[in-house]
């Protein structure tokens, strides 16, 4: 009688948690019938990889156009001091 | 060209404002329904990658064999758009992975070879950058090396089951996709064209600095 009742109490809360559980799902289920909260919405993807896409490249581009201007500006600045060494 | 370069960055800019629309409006495909559209962007920057492995490649080569430093600012500078082209499919491909496969990522032959060029195109840059006296030379090998990987990349879908599509995709292209992608696709070259050309322009100049420095010092 004691077995039957410590059966009972360890072997509750597993059958409670069984009955508790969703009943396992049966069969295949297309992605587009699938309950909303387990769809992964692809608008945040879209949007996030042409993002990317347009950010990687007008950094890109912005560094260049520095870098350009810096090294323009460096030809420049020595070209100037060769003149005025020369002209001395 | 130096006429026709404002030119071809008008056109650049008219190609890429027009993508938008095109893309918009090209069907939805049938399984994979509006993530798909990343395609438009993700295999043009993938096949600019390509292009550009091939540049720097042949370049660093013609300078390793012929010692010519024209050939040198053009690896150079295609090298690191190799680099900025890689960075934008490694980065959209996980984004269209996540939605199309269910993972960011996947250990297979296409992505991770992807990946292994384009580390081996970072490393190029890398070594030229700290790598000291004779590290253009040791670096133009890394960058020959790179290039000769271009068709292990390109036909790994082929040879290795993988779960990326393979290269079947774009030559059996529905009629009213195939519009937007060679659109994107002629827009990305001439990007990677005018962008080539800046860049071997910034070579030039450093390299002419470079000589009037030493002609200051002597």
């Amino acid at each position: 009688m004691r077995t039957l009742l410590i059966l009972l109490l360890l072997s509750g809360p597993g059958l409670l948690a069984q009955t508790s559980q969703p009943p396992a799902q049966e069969g295949f289920v297309p992605v587009d019938q699938l309950p909303d909260q387990e769809q992964l919405p692809a608008t945040p993807l879209v949007a996030a990889a042409y993002g990317v896409a347009w950010g990687v490249v007008f950094t890109y581009i912005w560094f260049l156009w520095r870098r350009l201007g810096r090294v323009e500006r460096d030809l420049a600045e020595v070209a100037r001091r060769m003149n005025s060494g020369a002209g001395q | 060209m130096k006429r026709l370069f404002p030119l071809l960055v008008v056109l650049c800019i008219a190609m890429f404002a027009y993508a938008p629309f095109l893309i918009v409006n090209a069907p939805y495909e049938s399984t994979m329904g509006l993530v798909q559209k990343i395609f438009y962007f993700h295999v043009p920057a993938a096949l600019t990658m390509f292009l550009s492995a091939f540049v720097a490649s042949i370049a660093a080569a013609v300078f390793l064999f012929g010692r010519k430093p024209g050939a040198d600012r053009i690896a150079v500078s295609a090298a690191e758009l190799t680099v900025l082209f890689g960075l934008v499919v490694l980065i959209t491909g996980p984004l269209w992975a996540r939605k199309a496969w269910g993972v960011w990522w996947q250990w297979d032959a296409r992505l991770t070879s992807t990946l292994v060029m384009w580390l081996v195109f970072q490393s190029y840059l890398l070594l030229r950058r700290y790598g000291g006296p004779g590290s253009d030379k040791l670096s133009a090998a890394v960058a020959v090396f790179g290039g000769a990987l271009v068709p292990f990349v390109y036909w790994s879908v082929n040879m290795w089951r993988t779960v990326h599509p393979t290269t079947s995709v774009v030559p059996t292209l529905d009629a009213s996709m195939r519009g937007p992608f060679y659109f994107c696709l002629l827009a990305f070259f001439l990007l990677y064209a005018l962008l080539l050309a800046a860049r071997t322009m910034l070579e030039a100049h450093r390299a002419r600095l470079e000589a009037l420095y030493l002609g200051l010092e002597d």
